[in-house]
């Protein structure tokens, strides 16, 4: 049992990862946050469901991690006042999540310091949900105007620089408000949201394989990570195990996605600081990389593979070959590459000391995934807990603890090496020869699973909630991504203007992820 | 009579200089922007993707703020005209150039001030923070630019005793071949103020999609169509006549003499020679550097003003 509660009740849910699930009542959510806190835990991700047609009002979702497991708490709010105590003070992550619960579903954190609206973007009428059963889109459109209120720094000489949401690049939309001196940063605050897409919507209304294709397509950049979490979240309500195979595929998939974005991220670094030369040479690599996906698996960016239940993608003797060479040549060549950025004084000046995370400040505000790793943050889902065949394969975890863009430069290659290695060693062991595939067409009703995988941002988790028909009925992804975009509004302070895109690179989060 | 003639000769080869640089100057960036796609193992888009982009960019409608004063619009033409006189005025082929003697090298170096100070003042005008934000960068890169310029500009005066550019290159070219140490200072000095000056790597980066790193391009982020041609063009005029002064500098051999028009198709290989030799080392410069923080400029520029007053002081106590 991961935490003891007199008032929490826990029951082990069937699912790869460690998870356990239970019930509490309002009052007891912040005694119980506060322990976890103490235990050195995290706040993972916080949602919330409309089940007033089975008779329990709202629910609140909290899911928080501890170094046993994770836990997911339940908390039924009552149908008229869907109130619950904040806890945006215990785990300051779960303040954009707690406004964005509100204006999702119209569940309100009650004393907490921030209540602005964080998804809402005057696209519906205000007092109108789009998560309740009973939102009408057609009766919510509105021309309401979007007002949103930035924190104000003022003094002699402050001034504000609005940045985005439409950038002078092709990337994707993002509010950037800076309050400067000179060149300076004093205050830099994010307002996202711009690509909300209803995407958690839209799971309600589809069948559990249109889910599995649109989980994939949440944030595109980790698909794969999605799509396994996703399907880990049925199979647990399901209580199926896929095939080794379909395990170890999907392993192989998601580390070479990894692989995919580290290569993709490590240029767009080199290339923030002007040198081109690293920008090319680190794409080529990475292009080679997809195409390799393209002719293997049908998909350069591995869409669509996983599947709830297995894997729809199968690799030969040939396809091996291929990708052994792949990482003979990526080891080679990232080698070198990395000699070249570590040698290079005028790289390193940009890197080193540039938005700096310390890792106090990282464990404070729940800093995750690959940025939290390279503020000491040492978590990883794959090491803590390695699901199959990751239990198997004996991770390697980088973790550093500068803080700097360095030091998340080092990280990325290091779990780039890692990951060619985990591919080779997964080639090795892979099982050859078909097995006979598990398939999963309908869930079982009134289920709840969660699904988490340690994609290359950070955790990915998925909670799939079904009706009593075995539908789904509340579909909620979690990118880390929540919790690592509020570090980035810490790690600019101090730094100048222009260092603001490689420190923003240097952690590349996700906005679809995000916004949902 | 023969006066005559010889003056109207020195007209017609002030009109092809004219002519020349305004239409050579973009294809001297392509080469550049030609030779860095190499370097990275790009296939590029061609030597005459600068054209192509003039091209598009006068084919397209203007866009301009409502609240844009005139100053906003004549902005590019000013900049225009200054960076092709500038440009004009540099002896690159042949010494005898009636525009030269109009203006020596203090007011080529305010003719490029000129430019700068509207530039930086349209950017203002529209009053976006990226124009403002953009302009303050570009005064701090220039006002300490601007002296180690002079500073390289009188070091070639002292030795030729003038500030008239075809005095300071025929001096310098046409008199028994010395190796001047005070020269070879500036000459590094130069190379510093004109990656600075045309907003090269690592001072700025002229290739970047990031706003907030900008500092030429920020102050142009609110002209279009064709201002902005106007503008990109002036740039590469900018960039043109900067590499063709740091020739007429540094470099002038094989320049044709007054009165030499037989000399003139070879001056004018020499001169291709030059620039494509120049256009390559700039592009391998960019390459291998990385854009510095935007303090380091200041010492970055420091630096090329030491070096420019050791260059005049060596001259000074060395008389070499």
């Amino acid at each position: 049992m991961p935490i003891q509660h007199p008032n929490l009740q826990l029951t082990r849910m069937t699912d790869a990862v460690p998870a356990w699930s239970g019930e509490i009542a309002p009052h007891d959510l912040r005694t119980i946050c506060q322990q976890v806190r103490e235990g050195g835990g995290r706040l993972v991700a916080l949602w919330g469901s409309d089940a007033r047609q089975q008779g329990n009002g709202f629910m609140l979702h909290v899911t928080l991690m501890t170094g046993n497991g994770l836990v997911c708490l339940n908390i039924k709010l009552s149908e008229e006042q869907p109130v619950y105590p904040d806890i945006s003070r215990i785990f300051p992550a779960a303040n954009r999540m707690q406004r964005a619960a509100y204006d999702m579903l119209g569940i309100y954190a009650q004393e907490g310091h921030d209540h602005r609206k964080w998804l809402r973007h005057g696209a519906w009428r205000s007092g109108s949900f789009p998560l309740r059963k009973d939102f009408d889109a057609a009766a919510s459109n509105t021309t309401e105007q979007d007002a949103y209120p930035f924190v104000q720094v003022e003094g002699q000489g402050v001034h504000e620089i609005p940045v985005g949401p439409v950038h002078a690049g092709i990337i994707e939309p993002g509010h950037f408000r800076f309050s400067i001196i000179g060149e300076r940063v004093l205050r830099l605050e994010e307002r996202l949201g711009y690509v909300h897409k209803g995407i958690e919507k839209r799971f309600e209304s589809m069948s559990l394989q249109q889910g599995a294709k649109l989980a994939g397509r949440v944030s595109g950049d980790s698909t794969v990570a999605y799509a396994w979490a996703y399907a880990m979240a049925a199979e647990s309500i399901a209580n199926v195990t896929p095939t080794k195979r379909a395990l170890w595929l999907r392993a192989l998939l998601l580390e070479r996605e990894r692989v995919a974005n580290h290569l993709g991220d490590l240029g767009y670094l080199g290339n923030d600081v002007a040198l081109a030369f690293g920008f090319a040479q680190f794409w080529i690599l990475k292009e080679q990389v997809l195409r390799n996906n393209a002719t293997l698996f049908g998909h350069r960016y591995l869409m669509d593979k996983i599947v709830p239940g297995g894997v729809n993608v199968n690799i030969n003797s040939e396809g091996k070959r291929i990708i052994e060479a792949e990482c003979d040549m990526l080891q080679r060549e990232v080698t070198l590459l990395r000699s070249i950025y570590d040698e290079h004084a005028g790289v390193q000046d940009r890197f080193m000391t540039t938005g700096t995370v310390t890792p106090k400040l990282a464990d404070q505000l729940g800093l995750c995934g690959m940025a939290g790793r390279a503020s000491a943050q040492a978590w990883d889902a794959r090491v803590q807990f390695a699901c199959a065949p990751y239990d198997k394969l004996d991770v390697r975890m980088a973790a550093y603890p500068n803080g700097d863009v360095a030091a998340r430069a080092i990280v990325r290659f290091e779990e780039l090496f890692e990951s060619l290695r985990l591919q080779r060693e997964i080639l090795a062991n892979l099982i050859y020869e078909d097995e006979a595939p598990t398939t999963l067409d309908k869930l079982p009703a009134n289920g709840f699973g969660i699904g988490m995988v340690e994609g290359w941002r950070g955790e990915v988790m998925v909670a799939i909630h079904t009706d009593a028909e075995g539908n789904l009925t509340r579909v909620h992804p979690h990118d880390p991504s929540w919790q690592n975009w509020p570090l980035l509004e810490h790690a600019i302070i101090d730094n100048i203007v222009p260092d603001f895109p490689l420190i923003n690179k240097s952690f590349n989060l996700s906005y679809s992820g995000q916004d949902l | 009579m023969s006066l005559n003639l010889e003056l109207i000769f020195a007209i017609l080869f002030q009109l092809a200089q004219l002519l020349l640089v305004v239409l050579a100057a973009p294809l001297l960036t392509g080469w550049v922007n030609q030779c860095q796609a190499w370097l990275q193992n790009r296939s590029g888009a061609g030597v005459l993707q600068p054209y192509r982009v003039l091209r598009k960019l006068l084919n397209k409608d203007a866009v301009i703020a409502y609240n844009a004063s005139p100053l906003f619009r004549v902005t590019p033409y000013i900049v225009f005209g200054c960076m092709w006189l500038a440009a004009a005025i540099i002896p690159i082929i042949a010494m005898d150039l009636p525009f030269s003697q109009a203006a020596d090298v203090i007011a080529l170096v305010g003719v490029f001030a000129l430019a700068r100070v509207f530039i930086a003042l349209a950017a203002m005008d529209i009053g976006t923070s990226f124009g403002t934000l953009g302009a303050r960068r570009e005064m701090l890169v220039s006002f300490l630019a601007e002296p180690a310029l002079l500073m390289v500009l009188f070091t070639a005066s002292m030795i030729s005793h003038s500030t008239q550019l075809p005095n300071i290159v025929d001096t310098l070219a046409h008199h028994q071949f010395v190796l001047y140490p005070s020269l070879a200072f500036a000459a590094l000095a130069f190379v510093i103020v004109l990656l600075a000056e045309n907003a090269r790597i690592p001072v700025d980066n002229p290739s970047t999609h990031l706003e907030l790193t900008m500092i030429h391009e920020a102050m142009i982020l609110e002209y279009s169509a064709r201002h902005l041609a106007l503008i990109e063009w002036a740039s590469s005029l900018k960039l043109f006549a900067y590499i063709a002064l740091g020739i007429a500098l540094f470099c002038p051999y094989g320049i044709a003499e007054v009165g030499n028009w037989a000399g003139l198709p070879l001056a004018i290989i020499w001169l291709l020679m030059k620039l494509l030799l120049a256009g390559a080392s700039l592009a391998v410069l960019e390459t291998v550097t990385a854009k510095m923080r935007i303090f380091r400029a200041p010492e970055f520029l420091g630096t090329a003003f030491l070096l420019a007053v050791l260059g005049l002081l060596i001259h000074f106590l060395l008389g070499v």
